[in-house]
């Protein structure tokens, strides 16, 4: 079997003041069994021999867990591939002759570092504004002194899977990052040790998320489509709530 | 004393590792209570570094700035939730006994102890065995969404041959939920103002003055800046260095840099050629291959595994008939059957392999077949078990597991080696503390499954903070940092960076990493011999040599360079290879992940010579090669046993 011989238009920016351009690039002989980033592997491999600047893209766990990589692939977020992360995206999708376009996250709150590398420093500040429960180590009762009903703990581990990848923001219209947002108040709001900080917890994350620069959340459901956890928008009705509640 | 032969010398044993004296379930309470506390109102004014955010590195910042220290933490991703201890997936284990089937803090002890291959310290495993219920409650209280039963208690699993329920669970994301109440608790510091977060930067070299860890050098990896930060203590959580050998079910990022660095700075390293070869992970698909992926052990639960009877058997699976398959693990171990321990079935795949009937690509894979599974329970009942692993696999290799049987192979997945540490913690430098996977302490040659998280958290969140409180109490006054030394250490930094940038050679590091990988797959992997290990240790030298003066490292140093990081942590795997080597020549007997071919019975099976390595193997780096130095292990509480699966 031969592989594939593919036509990449890759986004090139050399820093966040560099004004970036899309630059063409052959790459041959692709297997279908390969990683979308082994692909880039490849490219880079060659582009670094022969003297000329690899492509900076991040990754890590290279197992759709990390949340570290993300790629605008043909206009969609993670690529076309449902519930799917970037480095989980094999090359058996892509036919040969085929052109694909590879672009960064865009958002404003998500400032280019280099080529498809953006600076996600505000998901952290979301958190960091009430993404927690408070409780110093050591100072916990027995795990078995709350008992919490099996569908809320089904519930709140569905919201708390969000690896934070960003690509929500990426696909979103307005540039939100209410799902990410919500997902997190969601996880902590159905379980019996997330009350107490509820309300304050609702309240401080949402107007962490404005103070970034995040836009608002219209309903398109962009999000949730390309989510690579599947994150559902019911999550954003809840947060919603919660906020409003909080800021009677 | 010296000897050329084994490119190392003898040093002095290494007796004391503080551990307490006394009864064994006393020891802990009592180091507590002998620690000495630091004056609230002077931990405002102590600084502790943590480089790390995994799970033993973010509890340990997290629970130092909660204690009131100013803590500064480093990762190299872009947050520090992205730490490989989130792709964790099996589970935590803990002495809870919430099952009531006979689990005490004692079992838990005992079977790692046993599982260690009697390598491991007993006093530390029994802390690590108290301290594991506190941290179910901690991450509970952290809003960690384990799985629960229908009455609202936690379910557990069994896991790794233990014959108790004890192993916590979030689906098959145990390590991400860890990681992200660890995570919240951090960043809940963060906002505190008690913790300095110093994402994308990456620790190149540690600062020592008047011989004690004072400080790190980190290259800000992406203005490309090269930084000091001083301060009165530095704990390591820098994970494994599974990536020495290119391919494992490590991050690509994990890397041996800061402890490898430490090491040539004075700490010990101790055992490392402990390696753990998972037995189920996708086989390597070709050249390209960046990764390894792990497939849940407990697919073992249901799959069997086989190999075609003939060698070079290239028909379909489908096509080769019962009588002309060989169910080898059934075969050879009648009595654990396809669930012989990890370093069982990886050696048995390997060795049909080597026979030439493997399967796949290469000629490197084995059948796990749930054809009888599903005709036995029906497709249902397998997919409800199974089914998000069968959607992994899938995805990865583009083959239906449910109508053609998954194809596996063993990949390097944990190593048990690491920074020496005594029972405090504390490496062979004062004031240098390791935690978590880059420590060698708690599982001796063979780690059980679901207990490196269990380690990572015992230490971060319980162990370390008492301890390193211990440290900066009894030591009356820093004095200042010795300015020559931190220049020395910078300067160590930018020569390294600069002659990498410079060589300007005809090969990219990652193909020199490839290469330096495969000499440690097939000479220092899954099975050993003295000719192999001597192979490796001519060759390891060899390629670094031209790694050195042909390796391409392009554009600057300044600005985001992520080929410039990758050379300069395959330099360092370079030589911690060749110290794996020397460790893995020098201890002739086979014991846990570590397999000599020379020391096996008659069956085959792993043969300890308790009498001449009943210890922990701690080198001293040396210009002109390491220094062993040998810490005797002794057994109080549980007997030296061989171990049988027959
Ligand atoms: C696929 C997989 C599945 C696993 N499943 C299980 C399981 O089910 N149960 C279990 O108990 N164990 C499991 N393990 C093992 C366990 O996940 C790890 O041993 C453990 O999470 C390691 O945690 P850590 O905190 O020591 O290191 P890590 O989580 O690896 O964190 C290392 C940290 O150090 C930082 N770092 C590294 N080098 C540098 C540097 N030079 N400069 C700055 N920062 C640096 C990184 O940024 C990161 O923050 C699994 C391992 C793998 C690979
Ligand atoms: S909600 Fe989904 S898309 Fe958004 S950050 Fe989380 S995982 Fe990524
Ligand atoms: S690299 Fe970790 S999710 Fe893709």
């Amino acid at each position: 079997m031969s592989g594939m011989n593919l036509t990449l238009k890759v986004w090139r920016q050399n820093g966040p003041s560099d004004e970036g351009r899309m630059v063409t690039y052959k790459v041959e002989d692709v297997s279908p069994d390969m990683s979308f980033l082994e692909m880039l592997d490849v490219l880079n491999e060659r582009l670094i021999l022969a003297g000329d600047d690899p492509v900076a893209f991040d990754h890590d766990c290279r197992e759709g867990i990390c949340g570290m990589c993300g790629m605008v692939i043909n206009g969609v977020a993670h690529g076309e591939q449902r519930a799917t992360t970037t480095c989980q995206l094999h090359m058996r999708h892509f036919k040969d002759g085929d052109e694909i376009t590879i672009e960064p996250w865009r958002a404003a709150p998500f400032p280019v570092v280099k080529d498809l590398v953006v600076d996600r420093a505000a998901f952290d500040r979301i958190i960091q504004a009430g993404g927690f429960i408070s409780v110093p180590a050591g100072s916990a009762p027995d795990a078995h002194s709350v008992p919490v009903k099996k569908e809320d703990a089904d519930a709140a581990f569905d919201a708390a899977t969000c690896i934070g990848c960003g690509a929500c923001v990426a696909a979103c219209p307005n540039g939100s990052a209410s799902l990410f947002t919500a997902a997190k108040i969601t996880h902590l709001g159905l379980l019996p040790q997330g009350q107490p900080e509820r309300d304050s917890r609702a309240k401080a994350m949402v107007e962490q998320m404005d103070l970034e620069g995040f836009g608002g959340c219209t309903n398109t459901g962009e999000c949730t489509a390309v989510c690579p956890k599947g994150i559902p928008l019911d999550t954003i009705a809840r947060m919603n709530a919660d906020y409003l509640k909080a800021s009677k | 004393m010296s000897d050329q032969t084994h490119h190392y010398k003898v040093g002095e044993p290494i007796r004391d590792t503080k551990a307490p004296e006394g009864p064994i379930e006393d020891r802990w309470d009592k180091r507590r209570f002998s620690a000495k506390l630091v004056n609230p109102a002077n931990k405002r004014k102590i600084n502790v570094i943590v480089v790390g955010t995994g799970l033993a590195g973010g509890s340990a910042a997290a629970t130092l700035g909660e204690l009131g220290y100013q803590v500064k933490s480093f990762c190299y991703q872009d947050t520090p939730r992205r730490a490989h201890s989130i792709a964790a997936q099996g589970g935590i284990n803990a002495a809870k006994n919430y099952r009531g089937d006979g689990d005490s803090v004692y079992r838990l002890f005992y079977d790692t102890v046993k599982g260690g291959d009697f390598r491991a310290r007993e006093s530390n495993v029994y802390r690590l065995a108290q301290v594991s219920v506190n941290i179910i409650d901690q991450a509970v209280a952290q809003g960690v969404p384990f799985a629960r039963e229908y009455g609202g208690l936690l379910d557990t699993r069994s896991f790794g041959g233990a014959q108790v329920s004890r192993t916590f669970y979030a689906r098959g994301q145990t390590g991400q939920q860890l990681l992200l109440g660890a995570y919240s608790a951090l960043e809940r510091q963060i906002a505190a103002g008690t913790v300095e977060m110093h994402t994308r930067h990456e620790m190149l070299d540690l600062v020592i003055s008047d011989g004690r860890a004072r400080g790190v050098i980190v290259r800000d990896m992406v203005t490309g800046e090269i930084e000091t930060h001083l301060a009165d203590a530095v704990v390591l959580a820098t994970g494994g260095y599974g990536n020495v050998f290119f391919l494992s079910t490590n991050a690509k990022g994990c890397n041996t840099t800061a402890i490898w660095r430490a090491h040539q700075r004075g700490a010990m390293f101790a055992n490392p050629c402990y390696t753990q070869i998972h037995p189920t992970c996708i086989p390597v698909s070709g050249d390209y291959q960046s990764k390894l992926t792990l497939m849940s052990e407990s697919l073992r639960n249901d799959g069997r595994v086989w190999v075609p009877l003939a060698k070079g058997d290239a028909r379909k699976p489908a096509d080769i008939p019962e009588d002309e398959r060989d169910y080898y693990l059934e075969r050879i171990y009648p009595a654990f059957g396809n669930l012989v321990p990890r370093d069982i079935a990886s050696r048995a795949a390997k060795n049909v392999c080597d026979e030439g009937r493997g399967v796949g690509p290469g000629g490197l894979g084995v059948y796990l077949d749930f054809a009888d599974a599903i005709a036995r329970l029906g497709r249902d009942a397998v997919e409800k078990k199974y089914g998000n692993l069968f959607e992994m696999y899938e995805r990865i290799t583009g083959e239906n597991p449910y109508e053609t049987p998954m194809r596996i192979y063993p990949a390097v997945h944990y190593t048990m080696g690491g920074l020496w540490v005594d029972y405090d913690l504390q490496s062979t430098i004062p004031g240098l503390f390791v935690v978590g996977e880059a420590n060698f302490s708690d599982h001796g040659a063979n780690r059980l499954g679901a207990s490196a998280l269990m380690q990572g958290l015992a230490d971060g969140y319980f162990v370390l903070p008492t301890t390193v409180g211990d440290y900066l109490a009894n030591v009356k006054s820093f004095g200042d940092v010795d300015p020559a030394e931190v220049e020395q250490a910078r300067e160590a930094v930018q020569q390294k960076i600069d002659k990498l940038l410079s060589v300007n050679g005809t090969r990219t590091a990652d193909s020199y990493h490839r290469e330096l990988g495969k000499i440690m797959w097939d000479y220092c992997g899954m099975e050993r011999t003295e000719e192999s290990l001597r192979k490796a240790l001519e060759r390891i030298p060899e390629l670094r040599e031209e790694f050195w003066n042909n390796v391409k490292v392009p554009g600057d140093p300044e600005g985001l360079n992520q080929a410039l990081e990758r050379a300069g942590r395959v330099a360092d795997f370079f030589d911690l290879a060749e110290l794996m080597c020397i460790d893995a020549l020098h201890r002739t007997e086979s014991c846990g992940g570590h397999f000599r071919a020379e020391s096996q019975d008659a069956d085959g099976e792993a043969l300890r010579d308790d009498d001449n390595f009943a210890y922990v193997a701690a080198w001293e780096w040396g210009q002109d090669g390491p220094t062993l130095h040998k810490e005797v292990l002794d057994y109080e509480y549980v007997k030296m046993t061989q171990r049988s699966y027959k």
